[in-house]
C-alpha cells in the first residue's frame, strides 16, 4: 500500500481501517538463499538491497526479537559524512547520498533532516585537525565549511562565549549532516524489502551454526534449524557473541554508550552540534526534546545501561557549552551496546568459514552508516567480494597493519 | 559501579581507568610469535558474562587491579593485584 | 473563601496567605498548597492544552505523575518549561503560565489540530511530507517543529547554581509514606545509620491523602510524629523535597534535592539544587503504587481527576475539584473519594462502578446519601467546551443517560510504582491478583514494601516496612525488634477495566501525547504489535512522566487487539531519571570557567608580571608569548623572543613536561625494554633522546631519558602524555614484568624547570651558579646532566635543547621557581636575556624539524617521523613487532617532510593536503597533508612540516599545498625536515 496525502485522506475518510501490516511478520522457510542474522537497520537495509540491486529475493532477516529495538532504535539519529581517512570517508559519504535520497526510495519518510552538523574547535590544534579533515572532505567533493567564533555566535548565540573554560575559536560544520528519525529507518526498510519478498522474521534468535564441512550452511534458532547458502551477520553491539558461535573470535569489544533526552520544548537547537573541549553532542529532535550524547562508560559490557560518571561529565560538557540548558530536564537515559572495533572503524568482510559473512565493527557510527552499509554487505553476500567503498574495511587489516584510525588511539577499543 | 581497590578499599568507578581484557594483556607479555602477538592485541576476549579484566586505579594508588566482573550486569566477583596474579 | 476550598485542617496553613499568577492573573492561596491544588481553588481548571491537538487539559493527578497540568514556572533566564503543577510548592509572588497555547490558553488558535485529528493519527507524519524532496527542511520540519514541543526554553544562562553531595548509609528508605516510616524507624531504632529521601514536601505519602487511623489517632499525625522521633535520631537523615531519580551498579543512587525550588530565589550561598550520589549497603522501596485512569470517550477534559487524587486534594489541601463530582470506578478504593467529598459536604451525583456487583458496606454508606449508584455501568463520554458539564453513562440494561458533573473522579485501580524496580534490568513480574506488575528479580541489596510491592493495605504496608526495615538493619549488624502498629485491617476489591469499548468520542490512553484508543488499534493494524513498536509508533510513554498512568491501560488495549493477555506484553523498562532532572544539577559546579580545573605553571605569577599571554596546553595553562608595551601584533613579539634565542638568549618555563622518576636494581632493563632505542649503553651523567612505542608499533610519545646515578633515571614526556606514559609504565611493571625491582614516581608537579637557550646560555648560568658546578663544554657537554645546589636545595641542569640553540633546562624544585626565574632574569639583563613562550619554542622546533604533538599523532611510526634509525635492532621492546607488519613499512607510506611555499611570502597553513603538481584534485590524488606551520622569523618566510607518500624521493619537488578551507592553493617545495643549522652544531656550542 503506497503512502501518500492522497491515501492518507482517503483512509481519514473511513477511520483508518483499511491500513495494512507495514511489513509481512513471516514464519520462517526452511531454506533461502540469503539469511541475515539480525533485524536491525543494517540488517534490514541489506535485504532490502539485496532484493533491489541484485534481484535476490529469497531472503530472511532474524530478529531475536522485534526489529529495530537494538542499536537502530538506540542512537541518537544523526547522520554526517566528515571523515577524514580515505578508507572511511566515500564510504559515509556514499551512505549521505543515498540517505538524501532515502525517502522517495522507500516512499517511508524517515524525516531526513541535512539540518547542519557543526563541530566546535577551541585550540589551534584542534582547528588543524579540523581543517585537515574538512580539506579531506573538499577533496572528495564533500561540503565542508570552516567557521571564525564570530560566525559560530551568529548561528548558535546562545552558547558560552564569554565565560568558557574552553573558549570557542570556531567550528567546521557540514552543512548537508544532520538527523533521521531511526524507527522509520527501520521500519522503512522492514516495509520496503517486505514488499520485494523478503522474510522478516521476529522472536527467531539464533542459537547456533549449522555445519557442513568447513562451510557454513544454516543456523540453529529457537525456532528450529534453517538452510542458507550465504548467511551475514549485522548485530552490532553482539558481534563477538554470534561470531562466537561459529566458534570465530573478533578485533571487537562490547561497550555501552549512554544516551539522553530532555523534555521536548519548542524549537530552541537549529542544527547538531559537538563540543569539542569535553564529551557532549546535542541536537533537537521534530518532537522537541533536545537529544544528547557523549562519551562511552568505557569498560566491556552487555547491560545496555551504564554509570552516572558519565551522565555527570556528559551534563558538565553540557553546562560548560550550552549553559541555559541548566534549567531544561533531563528526560530519559539509556544505553546501547556498540561493537567497539579495534581501530575504530567497521568491518564489512567474508570470515575465515565460508558462507559467512561479517557486518559489524561500527563503534558509535553505526546508524549514520545504515545505507551505505546494508548497500555494500549486500554487494558482498550476493556477489562474494567487496564493494569497492568497503574494500578497507576488511577483518585481515589488523594482522596487516592497515589500519583506519581516525583518532590515532591505538588497540583499545575504549578510546575510539 | 564501585570497586574494592585491595590498598584503597572499596571507591567510585570515577577513579579507575579500564584497559580490558586480563587473558590478552598478559598473552601479549608472553607472545613468542608475531601471529600470537596480534591475536593478543587484536582478538580479546569479549563474553557476555564472567570476565577478567585489567582496571587501573588512575585517580588512587596508582595499581594495575586484576577485576572479574560480570558483563551482563556489572557484578564484581573479585579483585586482586594485577602484579600478584599467577595463573 | 473560594466555593472549592473546603472548611477543615488538612495540611496547609490558613494563617499564610500567598499570591500568585497564572497567566497574568492574581490568585490567593496558602502556604502548603501546591500550584495544581491553588488553581482548584481558585477555581481554574483548564491548566494547558495538549501536544498534538490542542485539547483542553486540566489535573489528573496530586503527585509526580502528572500527565497534563504542565506549566511555564517563573519567567526570564529562570523559566523552566514543563513544570508540573502537581509538585510546584507555592511561595509568594509565583509566577506560572500555561504552555503550548496561542494566544491563550482559553482560545488557543492550535485547537484546529483536534479538526483535523481524523489526519493527524499515530505516525501520520511517516506516510506523507516526502514531496516535493526540498520541502522537508524549508516548509514541513520547521512547521511540525514549531507545533511540537511543550514549553519554551529559556536561551539565557541559568543563572542559579547547583552542587553535589556523597552520602553513604546502612539503610537508605526511599518515600516516607506507611511503609518507608515503618521501615525507617525499625531500621534506626535499632541504631542503623537511616537516610530517607523524600519527593514531596510534606512525609506521609498516602498517609496525608487519606483518612486513615494508626495506633488510635489519624494517620498524618501518625507520621508526623514518626518524622519527628527519625529526625530526633542521630545516625538518621530524613530529606524531603528530594527524588531519587535512579539506580545504578554498586548500590549506588543519585537523588536531587530541591534546596530552594520553593522559595522565589535561591538564598544567597545556597544551591537551587542538589544531587546526592548515595551509597546504601541496603535500600527499602517504599515507593507506593499509582493510580490508573480507564481509557474512555472524553476521560481528558478539564476536571477529570483520578479519584486518589481528588482525596488527596480533599484531605490534604482541602480543596474540592468540583460541586458536583462523579465517580468512576472499578475498585472499593474508589468509594472512598466519595465518602470523603461527600462527608465534606461536596454533591456526589452518581457513583458508577464498572463491577455488577460490591460489597454491601459500600452500598449501605452510600444509602445514607443521595448518591446515585450504577453497578456494571460505565462513563462512554464527556461533554463540555473548556470543562466538564457532563458525563454519559451507560447502566447494565444498556440505556445513557446524561448526569450533569463539574469533575469526575476515576478509579481505574492500582500499578506499583516500579521504575526504580527495574533500572538495573530487571523484568517486573505480572500479578493476577493486583492486575499489576510487581518487582521481582530484585539484587539481594534492594527490596520493595508496601504498595510499592503490591501491597495496598495500609496495616500490609506497615506490616511488610516493618519486617524490611528490620532485616536490612540486620544485614549492617544492627539487631532490631520487630515494630507494630495497630490499624484497620481493610480489604479492598477491585477489578480491571482498562477502557470502556463503546466509547463515543476519542478515548485518551497518554494523556500528554494524545494517544487515543484508536492510535492503539491503528499500530496494530499496521503491524506494530510489540509493547516497543506500539511505544514508538504512538508515543505512548514518551512523555515527560515516562507514561506512568497510561502504560499499563495501552498495553490492556494492545493485549485486547491482538488477542493476548496483559501479562504476555511485558513491560517497557523505565529509564532513569524517574521524575526529570534538571541538567544543571548533573552538571553542578562543572560550568563556565569551572567545567575543568586548570593548572598553573610554578611560574605562573611571574610570568603575569611580565605580560605574558596564556594559553591551554591541556590542563595547563602557559605562557604564550610575552608583550612588550607598544607590541600589538602578536607575530612580531613571537618573531623577537626566537630572534633573541637565536642570537642572545632566552628562558622558557618548561615545567609541564613530564617528569618520571625511575629508580630500582633492574630500572636499565626496564627501560630498555620500554624505549625503541638503546638505553642500557646510556653512562651516568648523560642524557638521551628517547622513543617510545605503543604495542601496535606507533610512536607513543618521545622525551629524554637522563641517568642520574647508577639505578636511578628521569624521563621526560611530553606536556600532553604524561598522563599516558605514566599509565604505560606502570602497566609494563605491574602487569608484564612484576618480576623486575623497579620503581616509578610521576614527579612533574615536584620539579619546576626552566629551558635557559641561546648563544649566550653559559654566560648567564656561569653568572648565576659556576661556584656550584662548571660549565665548560668539557665538563658538561651536550646531552650531559649534572645535580647542584641551587638556592640552597637540591637541583639538576640537563644539557638539552629543544630549540636548537646552545641549551641548558634547570629543575629546580616548584617551590623555587619564582625565587629561579627571578634569578634568571637578572643575571641575564645585560645579555639581553628575554622570557619566551609555547609560541615561539613551536616556531623553533618546526625550524629544526622536531616532532611535536601534530606529528606524533598516533598514527605515525617511527620511521614515518623520520627517526627510524633510533630504532635499535638489537634488543626487543614494546611496539618492535607489529612496527614490522607490511603496512607500516610501505615505501608509499607519508612521511615526514620539510615544506617551503615557493613564494617567500606565502603563507604556509597546516591542515592544507598535498597532492603532486598538476593532478586533478581528489582523494585519489591526495598524497599527504602539512601537519605543523610557521612563520620563521629566522628564515624571513613561512615554513612547515608535513607527511607525504614516497617522501624520500621528492626532495626538491615541486608539489601543492591545498587548503580550500581556508581559500588557500599554493606550490611549495618538498625539502628535508630542518631548516635551520642542519649539522646540530649550535647545541654543541
Amino acid at each position: 500500500m503506497r503512502y501518500s496525502l492522497f491515501t492518507l485522506l482517503r483512509q481519514g475518510l473511513m477511520a483508518h481501517r483499511g491500513w495494512t501490516p507495514a511489513w509481512r511478520d513471516a514464519a520462517p522457510k526452511s531454506a533461502y538463499r540469503v539469511l541475515l542474522i539480525g533485524g536491525g537497520g543494517h540488517g534490514l537495509a541489506t535485504a532490502y538491497y539485496l532484493a533491489k540491486v541484485h534481484g535476490i529475493t529469497d531472503v530472511a532477516v532474524l530478529e531475536k526479537g522485534a526489529i529495530g529495538l537494538g542499536n537502530a532504535g538506540r542512537n541518537t539519529t544523526i547522520i554526517r559524512s566528515n571523515y577524514l581517512l580515505p578508507g572511511n570517508l566515500p564510504f559515509y559519504e556514499f551512505s549521505m547520498q543515498l540517505w538524501e535520497g532515502l525517502e522517495r526510495d522507500l516512499n517511508y519518510n524517515a524525516m531526513v533532516s541535512q539540518r547542519g552538523v557543526l563541530n566546535l574547535f577551541h585550540s589551534d590544534a584542534q582547528r588543524d585537525a579540523f581543517v585537515r579533515r574538512g580539506n579531506a572532505m573538499r577533496l572528495h567533493g564533500v561540503d565542508a565549511e570552516l567557521l571564525d567564533a564570530a560566525a559560530v555566535r551568529r548561528m548558535l548565540p546562545f552558547l558560552e562565549f564569554d565565560n568558557a573554560r574552553f573558549p570557542i575559536q570556531g567550528g567546521l560544520l557540514q552543512r548537508r549532516g544532520g538527523t533521521a528519525r531511526h524507527d522509520a529507518v527501520v521500519w522503512g526498510y522492514a516495509r520496503a524489502a517486505s514488499e520485494l519478498g523478503v522474510d522478516i522474521v521476529q522472536n527467531c534468535e539464533v542459537t547456533g551454526f549449522l555445519r557442513s564441512g568447513e562451510r557454513i550452511c544454516g543456523v540453529q534458532t529457537t525456532r528450529g534449524s534453517i538452510g542458507a547458502e550465504t548467511i551475514g551477520i549485522a548485530v552490532a553491539g553482539n558481534s563477538s557473541r554470534v561470531a562466537a558461535m561459529a566458534g570465530l573470535r573478533l578485533p571487537i569489544e562490547s561497550h555501552v554508550l549512554q544516551a539522553f533526552v530532555s523534555e521536548a520544548v519548542k524549537p530552541l537547537i537549529p542544527c547538531v552540534v559537538t563540543f569539542g573541549a569535553g564529551h557532549f553532542y546535542i541536537s533537537q529532535s521534530d518532537k522537541g526534546g533536545l537529544v544528547f550524547g557523549g562519551d562511552i562508560d568505557g569498560y566491556n559490557s552487555y547491560a545496555q545501561r551504564g554509570n552516572l560518571p558519565t551522565v555527570e561529565d556528559v551534563c558538565a560538557g553540557g553546562m560548560a557549552v550550552m549553559p541555559s540548558i541548566g534549567r531544561l530536564r533531563l528526560l530519559r537515559s539509556w544505553g546501547g551496546i556498540m561493537d567497539m572495533s579495534m581501530d575504530g572503524s567497521p568491518i564489512i568482510d567474508r570470515t575465515p568459514l565460508e558462507g559467512l559473512y561479517l557486518n559489524a565493527g561500527w563503534c558509535y557510527g553505526g546508524f549514520k552508516a545504515t545505507p551505505a552499509s546494508g548497500y555494500c554487505f549486500a554487494h558482498l553476500l550476493a556477489r562474494g567480494e567487496s564493494h569497492e567503498l568497503t574494500r578497507a574495511y576488511r577483518l585481515e587489516r589488523f594482522a596487516s597493519g592497515h589500519l583506519i584510525d581516525e583518532k590515532g588511539q591505538g588497540p583499545q577499543p575504549n578510546l575510539h | 559501579m564501585r570497586i574494592h581497590c585491595p590498598f584503597c578499599g572499596e571507591r567510585d568507578l570515577s577513579e579507575f581507568s579500564y584497559l580490558g581484557d586480563a587473558d590478552s594483556a598478559e598473552a601479549s607479555g608472553a607472545a613468542q610469535s608475531a601471529q600470537q602477538l596480534i591475536e593478543a592485541v587484536y582478538l580479546r576476549a569479549n563474553p557476555a558474562g564472567a570476565h577478567r579484566e585489567l582496571w587501573y586505579h588512575t585517580f588512587g594508588c596508582g595499581s594495575w587491579l586484576t577485576v572479574t566482573r560480570d558483563t551482563r550486569t556489572h557484578a564484581i566477583f573479585a579483585v586482586q593485584l594485577a602484579k600478584e596474579y599467577a595463573p | 473563601m473560594s466555593v472549592y476550598r473546603l472548611a477543615g485542617e488538612g495540611a496547609i496553613q490558613r494563617d499564610r496567605t500567598l499570591s500568585f499568577t497564572f497567566d497574568g492573573r492574581r490568585h490567593s492561596a496558602y502556604a502548603g498548597d501546591t500550584l495544581a491544588s491553588a488553581l482548584l481553588a481558585a477555581g481554574v481548571h483548564l491548566v494547558g492544552r495538549s501536544f498534538k491537538y490542542h485539547r483542553p487539559r486540566g489535573i489528573l493527578t496530586a503527585g509526580s505523575e502528572e500527565p497534563n497540568a504542565l506549566v511555564e514556572l517563573r519567567c526570564g533566564a529562570r523559566r523552566e518549561p514543563n513544570t508540573r503543577a502537581t509538585m510546584i510548592e507555592l511561595f509568594e509572588g509565583l509566577q506560572a503560565c500555561s504552555q503550548n497555547a496561542w494566544p491563550s490558553r482559553v482560545f488557543d488558535v492550535g485547537a484546529i489540530n483536534s479538526l483535523l485529528s481524523r489526519l493527524f493519527v499515530a505516525g501520520f507524519y511517516y506516510k506523507t511530507f516526502m514531496w516535493p524532496a526540498a520541502w522537508w527542511e524549508k516548509v514541513y520540519e520547521p512547521a511540525i517543529r514549531r507545533a511540537a514541543g511543550l514549553g519554551r526554553a529559556s536561551a539565557e544562562p541559568d543563572p542559579d547554581c547547583y552542587e553535589k553531595a556523597h552520602a553513604f548509609c546502612d539503610v537508605l528508605v526511599i518515600g516516607s509514606g506507611p511503609a518507608g516510616l515503618a521501615a525507617a524507624l525499625t531500621a534506626a531504632r535499632a541504631g542503623a545509620r537511616v537516610l530517607v529521601c523524600e519527593e514531596d514536601f510534606l512525609p506521609g505519602g498516602r498517609l496525608n491523602g487519606e483518612r486513615h487511623e494508626i495506633d488510635g489517632a489519624d494517620a498524618a499525625s501518625w507520621a508526623r510524629n514518626a518524622v519527628a522521633e527519625l529526625r530526633a535520631l542521630p545516625e538518621v537523615r530524613f530529606m524531603t523535597r528530594t527524588t531519587v531519580f535512579g539506580v545504578y551498579d554498586g548500590a549506588t543512587y543519585g537523588a536531587i534535592e530541591r534546596v530552594s525550588d520553593h522559595l522565589p530565589m535561591p538564598p544567597e550561598h545556597q544551591p537551587r539544587q542538589r544531587f546526592w550520589k548515595i551509597v546504601a549497603r541496603r535500600t527499602v522501596l517504599a515507593t507506593g503504587a499509582l493510580e490508573r485512569t480507564v481509557v474512555f470517550g472524553g476521560n481528558d477534559r478539564p476536571g477529570v481527576m483520578l479519584a486518589a487524587a481528588v482525596r488527596t486534594y480533599v484531605n490534604r489541601y482541602r480543596v474540592t475539584p468540583g460541586r458536583r463530582v462523579g465517580l468512576f470506578t472499578t475498585g472499593d478504593d474508589g468509594w472512598k473519594t466519595a465518602f470523603d467529598l461527600l462527608d465534606a459536604q461536596v454533591e456526589v451525583p452518581v457513583i458508577v462502578d464498572a463491577r455488577a456487583a460490591v460489597g454491601a458496606a459500600l452500598l449501605e454508606q452510600a444509602s445514607r446519601h443521595d448518591v446515585q449508584v450504577v453497578l456494571g455501568g460505565q462513563i462512554l463520554s464527556t461533554a463540555g467546551a473548556r470543562a466538564l458539564r457532563r458525563v454519559e453513562v451507560l447502566d447494565r440494561d444498556g440505556r445513557v443517560r446524561g448526569v450533569p458533573v463539574d469533575a469526575l473522579a476515576v478509579a481505574g485501580g492500582w500499578s506499583p510504582n516500579l521504575a526504580l524496580a527495574t533500572h538495573l534490568g530487571m523484568r517486573p513480574r505480572w500479578d493476577e491478583s493486583i492486575s499489576a506488575h510487581v518487582p521481582a528479580d530484585l539484587p539481594p541489596s534492594l527490596c520493595a514494601v508496601g504498595a510499592a510491592a503490591g501491597e495496598f493495605s495500609l496495616a500490609g504496608a506497615l506490616r511488610s516496612g516493618a519486617a524490611a526495615g528490620r532485616d536490612a538493619a540486620r544485614t549492617a549488624g544492627f539487631d532490631a525488634p520487630l515494630v507494630s502498629w495497630q490499624t484497620d485491617e481493610e480489604r479492598l476489591e477491585s477489578s480491571p477495566l482498562w477502557f470502556v469499548p463503546g466509547s463515543r468520542g476519542k478515548a485518551f490512553v497518554d494523556y500528554q501525547h494524545d494517544v487515543t484508543a484508536e492510535d492503539v488499534a491503528l499500530a496494530v493494524r499496521e503491524g506494530y504489535r510489540s509493547a516497543e513498536h506500539l511505544k514508538r509508533y504512538t508515543t505512548l510513554g514518551m512523555g515527560t512522566d515516562q507514561g506512568k498512568t497510561a502504560q499499563l491501560n495501552g498495553h490492556a488495549l494492545l493485549a485486547a487487539r491482538t488477542g493476548r493477555e496483559v501479562a504476555e506484553i511485558g513491560t517497557i523498562a523505565a529509564r532513569p531519571p524517574y521524575t526529570p532532572v534538571a541538567i544543571g544539577a548533573l552538571a553542578a559546579r562543572e560550568r563556565g570557567r569551572n567545567f575543568r580545573p586548570y593548572r598553573l605553571t610554578p611560574s605562573h605569577r611571574w610570568a603575569e608580571t611580565r605580560g605574558a599571554v596564556f594559553v591551554d596546553t591541556g590542563q595547563w595553562r602557559r605562557a604564550q608569548w610575552f608583550a612588550l608595551p607598544g607590541e600589538s601584533d602578536w607575530r612580531s613579539t613571537v618573531a623577537r623572543e626566537v630572534r633573541s634565542v637565536r642570537t642572545a638568549v632566552g628562558v622558557c618555563d618548561v615545567s609541564t613536561l613530564g617528569k618520571i622518576d625511575v629508580q630500582g636494581r633492574d630500572a636499565a632493563s626496564f627501560l630498555e625494554r620500554i624505549y625503541a632505542n638503546a638505553v642500557a649503553t646510556l653512562p651516568v651523567g648523560r642524557v638521551r633522546y628517547g622513543l617510545m612505542l605503543r604495542i601496535d608499533g606507533m610512536v607513543l610519545d618521545d622525551g629524554t631519558i637522563a641517568h642520574l646515578r647508577d639505578g636511578h633515571f628521569l624521563l621526560s614526556s611530553s606536556t600532553a602524555h604524561v598522563a599516558q606514559v605514566m599509565r604505560h609504565l606502570t602497566y609494563a611493571q605491574q602487569v608484564l614484568w612484576p618480576e623486575l625491582d623497579v620503581q616509578l614516581t610521576n614527579v612533574t608537579e615536584q620539579w619546576a624547570q626552566f629551558a635557559i637557550a641561546g648563544p649566550l646560555a653559559r654566560t648567564l648560568l656561569e653568572r648565576v651558579c659556576a661556584e656550584a658546578l662548571a660549565l665548560s663544554n668539557a665538563d658538561l657537554p651536550h646531552m650531559a646532566c649534572a645535580s647542584l645546589r641551587w638556592l640552597g636545595r637540591r637541583a639538576r641542569l640537563f644539557r638539552i635543547s629543544f630549540c636548537g640553540e646552545l641549551g641548558y633546562e634547570l629543575a629546580v624544585p616548584a617551590r623555587c621557581a619564582e625565587t629561579t626565574v627571578r634569578a634568571l632574569m637578572q643575571a641575564g639583563e645585560s645579555l639581553g636575556v628575554t622570557p619566551y613562550g609555547t609560541e615561539a619554542l613551536g616556531v623553533m622546533r618546526i625550524e629544526k624539524g622536531h616532532v611535536a604533538g601534530p606529528e606524533i599523532n598516533g598514527t605515525t611510526t617511527a620511521e614515518d617521523l623520520g627517526l627510524g634509525r633510533l630504532v635499535s635492532r638489537h634488543k626487543d621492546f614494546i611496539g618492535r613487532v607489529l612496527a614490522s607488519r607490511p603496512a607500516l613499512s610501505a615505501p608509499d607510506r607519508p612521511a615526514l617532510v620539510g615544506l617551503r611555499p615557493l613564494d617567500p611570502h606565502a603563507r604556509l597553513t597546516s591542515g592544507a593536503h598535498l597532492l603532486a603538481a598538476g593532478v586533478p584534485l581528489s582523494l585519489q590524488n591526495d598524497q599527504g597533508f602539512v601537519s605543523s606551520s610557521a612563520f620563521s622569523p629566522t628564515l624571513g618566510r613561512w615554513i612547515g612540516l608535513g607527511f607525504l607518500s614516497r617522501a624520500r624521493e621528492r626532495l626538491g619537488e615541486q608539489i601543492r599545498a591545498y587548503d580550500p578551507l581556508r581559500n588557500l592553493d599554493l606550490p611549495v617545495e618538498v625539502v628535508r625536515p630542518v631548516f635551520y643549522d642542519p649539522d646540530g652544531l649550535r647545541v654543541k656550542g
